[in-house]
């Protein structure tokens, strides 16, 4: 052994070059990441500052928020900094003054706000509910119903995703006025869940078809019945797609605004047709705009933070066979 | 019926006449009971007699009554296959009480005259509709716009496919990115239409527009040529459905061995090659599924057009769907835009049928 160390391995002029290259990709990758971030998120933190700002803000396009007492001097700081006010939650009754007091503004938002909760929550639960069983007959039983057998019936279920919601909607117009659900969340909701179930199926069936239909054998063997197999061995089973199921068609059924512009009016409104009222008529009272557009989306904006994994666990079944 | 189920059970069900009597009689009562409810409310509206109904509420009851009664009486006559179409049947009933009834009744409503503002009611007019249609610029305008849209799905398929690559490939804090790039599809596109395309975009204080000035354009706008107003719509929907195309895909690709990209970089293929002969070819099913329901969806597009440019200008943004929802808010003439909404479903259903086939022969390996 000797002991001075000699370096016996060393890189080549090629593997220099290829180092250079590899450098050259991650710099690319990190590049583009970074610039498809900001084209995502760049409109929502628009939306979140432009709500705490003035008409001047507004007119001098300044983007960060900042206290005025940390301003540093200079006219580069003006350009930059503005100080952030509650003007825009105040004119829907939510910044720290207005809470306490009365305000018909903020009662306006949050009717329409359950609205949309209510319709969304109850929607995706039913078409869960439906969906859910559907699919697990589907997959499990061979049935004839009529000419219609198993596919069939599947067919049936999935086609209805491609039927524009445009070709319903005046029929069922017509139709709810004659049935007095016009302007009811009823009646959404029933919508809702039609729109959305086919999607609950194609997502379930995947999800069936990875449970083996042994656990079920078993199960009966053991003296269940075969809704109780399902309710108590299939159904935890299977609760991750179910919950996926839910997550998408409520980030759906929230943000539906066509049929809820057309059937509803002032009753049962949800939150997009209340900001799309808004929209015309508020001209360059952006930071009102921009508060309720901001309340309108920061429940999903949440759930896509914190169900992030759900949502495209649902979004990717189906796509891999 | 059920020669071979996936689940195979056994069953002894001896089922008694008059167990089986009893279903029949709830699936008939509720039936007849339903038909008289209907047949009393019809004979109101045609004005022969008065039972004091107000709308027709009561024949919906009647109705939900005779489908819990035939899901009841499933079980009742058929026991355990019974139990076993009790799975599929509520969801039919639904289905088909909420599709095909609308759309029969949506046809009575194509071929007539209906103003809901006016008192005169409906009235059949055979296919003046359709010819009216045949004569309406607008419509086939809205029409072409449709084409137009779609085609924008392949530049939207390649920015999908290319940030897919990205997040499948080894990269530090994947969630985080993952999360950044699935937050538009999550947003209201009614809230996304103000927050881009009315105030980004405003021509005189949108950050968009005084980065144009920056860069040199004079009096940036996004709304006023035809053609721009079109591309906008176009970068907005497409801002918000690349997610989605983009986590389908990516899902695809996790799903590839990787011993088929080891092989290949064996071999000798460098990225681009092994890209082109092996992840595109092995992504090829995928991809078709995710632009199929790209395309579905497409053809529903219309909120942000109603909300950011209501179709202008002169109607070079519009979609069908928005192009009827403003033929109806302007006239209310439920008839007309009914017949609007069936042709372009049977455009739709042709379409995506031959698409379907040729997606079909795509995907088949060839032997």
């Amino acid at each position: 052994m000797t002991d001075t160390p000699v370096q016996i391995f060393r890189d080549s002029d090629t593997d220099r070059g290829f180092r250079m290259k590899w450098w050259a990709s991650r710099v690319a990758i990190y590049g583009v990441l970074v610039f498809w971030a900001v084209i995502c998120l760049f409109p929502i933190y628009w939306t979140a500052t432009t709500s705490f700002k003035l008409a001047a803000n507004v007119m001098q396009g300044q983007m960060i928020p900042w206290p005025a007492d940390w301003t540093p001097e200079g006219d580069w700081a003006k350009k930059l900094f503005y100080a952030p006010k509650w003007k825009g939650w105040e004119s829907i009754g939510l910044s720290p003054q207005t809470l306490q007091q009365e305000s018909t503004v903020r009662a306006e938002f949050l009717k329409r706000f359950g609205n949309s909760a209510i319709v969304s929550l109850t929607a995706s639960t039913l078409a869960v509910v439906l969906g859910t069983m559907a699919a697990y007959g589907l997959s499990r039983f061979r049935y004839r119903f009529g000419w219609m057998k198993n596919d069939d019936i599947l067919f049936f279920f999935l086609s209805q995703l491609i039927l524009p919601p445009v070709v319903l909607a005046l029929p069922f117009l017509v139709l709810y006025k004659e049935l007095a659900l016009l302007d009811t969340r009823i009646g959404l909701i029933l919508l809702y869940t039609l729109s959305v179930l086919p999607i609950v199926i194609w997502i379930m069936k995947d999800q069936f078809e990875t449970i083996p239909t042994e656990l079920e054998e078993a199960a009966l063997v053991d003296g269940l019945s075969i809704w109780g197999a399902f309710l108590t061995i299939i159904v935890p089973i299977a609760l991750p797609g179910m919950v996926a199921a839910f997550i998408l068609s409520l980030v759906l059924t929230w943000n539906e605004y066509f049929f809820a512009a057309l059937l509803t009016s002032t009753h049962a409104n949800t939150l997009p047709v209340m900001v799309a009222s808004q929209t015309g008529s508020q001209g360059i009272n952006w930071w009102s705009m921009a508060a309720l557009s901001f309340a309108a989306i920061l429940p999903l904006i949440v759930i896509g933070v914190v169900l992030e994994r759900f949502i495209i666990k649902g979004m990717a079944a189906g796509a891999v066979k | 019926m059920s020669g071979n189920d996936q689940l195979h059970v056994v069953t002894s069900d001896d089922i008694s006449d008059s167990r089986r009597r009893l279903g029949r009689m709830l699936v008939w009562g509720s039936a007849g009971l339903m038909a008289l409810v209907a047949l009393a409310q019809t004979a109101q509206q045609m004005g022969w007699s008065d039972f004091g109904f107000t709308n027709w509420r009561p024949t919906l009851y009647a109705y939900c009554l005779w489908a819990t009664a035939l899901c009841w009486a499933q079980v009742i006559t058929r026991g355990e296959q019974g139990k076993r179409t009790l799975f599929v049947l509520p969801a039919a009933l639904f289905v088909v009480s909420l599709t095909v009834f609308p759309l029969l009744f949506g046809l009575v409503i194509a071929f007539s005259n209906w103003n809901l503002s006016s008192l005169s009611g409906r009235q059949f007019n055979g296919t003046a509709n359709l010819v009216q249609m045949w004569h309406d610029p607008f419509y086939w305008n809205a029409l072409g716009n449709m084409v137009i849209y779609v085609l924008a799905i392949v530049v939207e398929y390649a920015i999908a496919f290319g940030l897919a690559l990205i997040l499948a490939g080894q990269i530090r804090a994947r969630k985080f990115w993952r999360v950044a790039f699935l937050m538009p599809l999550m947003l209201s596109p009614v809230a996304v239409s103000w927050m881009i395309g009315k105030s980004m975009l405003e021509p005189r204080f949108g950050p968009l527009a005084r980065l144009a000035r920056s860069l040199g354009v004079e009096n940036p706008s996004f709304f006023e040529s035809p053609w721009m107003a079109k591309l906008t719509i176009m970068v907005l929907d497409a801002w918000t459905f690349i997610p989605f195309m983009m986590i389908m895909l990516l899902a695809g690709l996790q799903a590839i061995p990787k011993e088929l990209q080891e092989a290949s970089k064996v071999d000798g293929a460098t990225g681009w090659k092994s890209f082109w002969e092996i992840t595109f070819p092995l992504m090829l099913p995928v991809s078709v599924t995710a632009i199929l329901i790209r395309i579905i969806f497409k053809l529903k597009l219309a909120d942000i057009v109603i909300t950011v440019t209501s179709g202008g200008p002169g109607g070079a943004t519009d979609t069908v769907t928005s192009f009827i929802f403003r033929e109806y808010r302007e006239r209310s003439n439920v008839g007309y835009g009914t017949m609007l909404a069936m042709v372009y479903l049977v455009l739709i259903v042709i379409a995506m049928t031959v698409l379907m086939k040729l997606a079909n022969r795509l995907t088949k390996p060839r032997t």
